[in-house]
């Protein structure tokens, strides 16, 4: 019974992983942006979040109504001022730049909060459970497990039904001709970084109340991030979902077995699949 | 009246090779100009230097009469020149409606139904309205040919630029593309026309254009230019009598 219940709460660790993911996978679909800052950036929406609810009092769920549409601005804004100016046939330079983001932003939250670790203070909903027969699931798990199937359902509806969408599979597909067809790639784009931070805010709000932070805490999440990405299959939302579930399973498992062992547990099955399918599990991108 | 599309003195060399060598031609508002020329003369770069996927080294182009040079490749598209491309270039992950809908939201700046109705439309025209929800990386080449059309006539260009648009296609394909080539005419859009198959571009085309090594060497009635002495050359291989 352990091991079910230890599956299960893996399997909602997992939620928060593939919220994570999701922004990552979002950006390198649409414009094979990999960004090393996404870690610090989910970190820097959790800081956003604790200045928010410590400015004005509120619940760290009100402070989303801020912290979403300033990082989606943010996103949007770094795009179209910096990232914009890198993108091109080599890979490298959007690396390099983000790398530099990410150096940026840790001793920025450093300078601005000091090192010491920060949690966002959610009140009864921390500790809140659920009981289904001898299984017992936090509230707060369950929650963000859910928030991650709206947001990939969302991102996959977007995608498919709206003309931003098919803007972004267009680009996605042949970006020289998207061009022609009258697709402003440099807005497009500065879109589809704003959408990936306003995740990436969901993201870290929810990481906030979980665990604590501290500035250093980034470099971690881009990894599960990444890894999540990877197992899914590049190019698949839904695959992002499952990536992220096998990661947190694998990883609470792994506690299980030894409390030392989460973390590893979690890389060694991320290895094993990439050394079995290296395109990942359901991939639908070359 | 203002040309809707104008060249002058278009210039672009990629190091010793000149592929637009002070090319000046214009193009009254709803005609037809064919374009004429052998591999590798400079049609299909002077599309690209007026799509602004290749920037010009000197020169002007101007839409109606408005110098569209510093235009990036987007805006060119809005402001309302569209094109096909010899290869098609179909976005392959997307149905063949979804193709269009890109064009028409973008392009044409249409949204919502606005956008549908002319995406359907079009599609109807083209005659792909039955295949709309296909996807375009699975289609045959003269349906890869229509939605190449088709996509760029969702744009609602003023200028449409068809490279090469009937090459490959049996007799038979080649007629009913002619007959739609036909119908977009009659919408008033003005059409410039490179292509091998000339008696496609006969039936249609007001005027023919020569380009070789970039440079402009005949222009004119399609009858004249068909019998110039240039032409014969380059079609037929003979030298000129002089």
């Amino acid at each position: 019974m352990d091991w079910i219940n230890a599956t299960i709460q893996g399997t909602l660790l997992g939620g928060l992983y593939a919220l994570f993911a999701a922004g990552l996978s979002l950006i390198f679909g649409i414009m094979r942006l990999v960004n090393i800052a996404h870690g610090d950036l989910i970190v820097l929406s959790a800081y956003l979040a604790l200045t928010v609810t410590m400015a004005i009092g509120v619940h760290p769920f009100l402070a989303l109504v801020f912290v979403v549409p300033a990082m989606a601005v943010l996103g949007y804004a770094l795009q179209r001022t910096v990232l914009n100016r890198t993108m091109g046939d080599d890979l490298l330079p959007p690396l390099l730049v983000t790398f530099g983001f990410s150096v940026i932003i840790q001793n920025a939250l450093q300078i601005g909060y000091t090192a010491d670790p920060q949690k966002l203070k959610a009140g009864a909903i921390e500790t809140a459970s659920l009981s289904i027969g001898p299984i017992t699931v936090g509230v707060l798990p369950l929650l963000v497990f859910i928030a991650a199937i709206v947001v990939i359902g969302a991102l996959q509806w977007m995608f498919y039904k709206t003309a931003l969408g098919r803007a972004f599979r267009a680009t996605s597909d042949l970006q020289d001709i998207a061009q022609l067809m009258g697709l402003n790639r440099a807005h497009v784009f500065g879109l589809a970084m704003g959408l990936s931070l306003a995740v990436t805010a969901l993201a870290g709000v929810f990481l906030g109340i979980r665990t604590s932070f501290d500035p250093a805490a980034g470099g971690s999440r881009l990894i599960f991030g990444f890894e999540a990405v990877i197992i899914g299959g590049l190019g698949n939302i839904w695959g992002t979902l499952a990536g992220g579930v096998i990661l947190g399973v694998a990883q609470t498992l792994g506690a299980k077995l030894n409390p030392g062992f989460q973390v590893l547990a979690g890389h060694i099955v991320f290895l094993l699949i990439l050394a079995v399918r290296p395109r990942g599990l359901f991939p639908r991108m070359d | 009246m203002t040309p809707i599309l104008e060249l002058r003195g278009l210039q672009k060399a990629f190091g010793a090779v000149t592929v637009a060598d002070s090319q000046s031609w214009a193009l009254a508002p709803g005609e037809a100009l064919g374009v004429l020329g052998p591999n590798g003369a400079g049609k299909t770069s002077m599309f690209n230097l007026v799509t602004g996927t290749l920037p010009a080294d000197g020169g002007q182009i101007l839409l109606n009469g408005r110098d569209i040079m510093p235009w990036p490749a987007a805006r060119r598209c809005r402001a309302g020149i569209a094109r096909s491309f010899q290869v098609p270039q179909p976005f392959g992950g997307m149905t063949i409606f979804e193709n269009t809908f890109v064009a028409a939201t973008q392009g044409a700046r249409l949204s919502g139904s606005a956008a549908e109705d002319l995406c359907l439309d079009v599609l109807n025209r083209t005659s792909l309205l039955p295949k709309a929800n296909v996807l375009a990386g699975g289609l045959t080449l003269l349906e890869r040919k229509r939605l190449e059309l088709a996509r760029a006539m969702c744009a609602q260009p003023s200028v449409i630029l068809l490279d090469e648009i009937a090459g490959g296609l049996t007799e038979h394909e080649c007629k009913s593309l002619i007959e739609t080539i036909m119908g977009l005419r009659e919408t008033g859009v003005s059409i410039v026309w490179i292509e091998h198959v000339v008696h496609a571009l006969l039936a249609v085309v007001d005027r023919l254009l020569v380009i070789d090594f970039g440079k402009k060497i005949a222009e004119g009635e399609p009858e004249a230019i068909m019998q110039s002495p240039e032409v014969r050359e380059i079609y037929l291989g003979i030298e000129a009598d002089v």
